[in-house]
């Protein structure tokens, strides 16, 4: 069952309650995804620790071969 | 006891012995996945000899790269034992040009003109 962009955004958010969040289509098929995470958090964590964390918040949605998110382009910073 | 911690030593002993690990989807040769085609390809642009491990090869390969790295997707990238990323983080350091200091800073021969040629490429 694909996921929708409000349900990625709300699972991010609920990790990052501050953070600016988007979510962008990249196939329209439920299943490719960008989404761009600028959040406070983030400042002094290299990018590996940082996605780690997005990661995190997904929980486990994108684990294993049926995991409902089968593709995320992630683009984490601190705010400039 | 073919679980993933026998996947789990295999990994480390084959980031210990080679300097520059994928662990991806298909081969070098035959990608098998957009992704880790698009890391493949750059590594292999840049004519860094790499290892590439088949993660598809076994279920207890496929997870057991995901719980020894703490990291959900496929390809990982390995450099000296140590995790560098995925093919968001990959492509982000090879248009930064971390991607030419990392490999500088631990040893790693590769083509600096053709750095320059993904860069100048990707150049807005």
């Amino acid at each position: 069952m694909p996921m929708e962009a409000h349900d990625i955004e709300a699972l991010i958010r609920e990790g990052f309650p501050n953070a600016k969040i988007t979510i962008t289509d990249l196939a329209g098929d439920g299943n490719h995804w960008a989404a761009e995470v600028i959040d406070e958090s983030f400042r002094g964590m290299n990018r590996v620790q940082q996605q780690r964390a997005v990661y995190a918040s997904l929980k486990g949605k994108m684990d294993g071969a049926n995991g409902e998110l089968h593709a995320l382009a992630l683009t984490t910073k601190a705010p400039a | 006891m073919t679980d993933t911690t026998s996947a789990q030593d295999q990994i480390r002993e084959t980031i210990e012995i080679n300097d520059v690990v994928l662990f991806m989807k298909g081969t070098a040769q035959m990608p098998q996945c957009g992704f880790s085609s698009r890391v493949a390809g750059v590594l292999n642009y840049m004519g860094v000899a790499f290892k590439d491990v088949n993660v598809l090869a076994t279920p207890e390969l496929r997870q057991g790269i995901k719980d020894f790295s703490d990291w959900p997707t496929i390809p990982q990238l390995y450099v000296k034992g140590e995790f560098v990323g995925g093919c968001d983080i990959i492509t982000e350091m090879t248009l930064s040009g971390e991607l030419d200091t990392l490999f500088t800073d631990n040893g790693i021969a590769f083509d600096q003109d053709a750095a320059n040629k993904i860069r100048e490429a990707n150049a807005e």
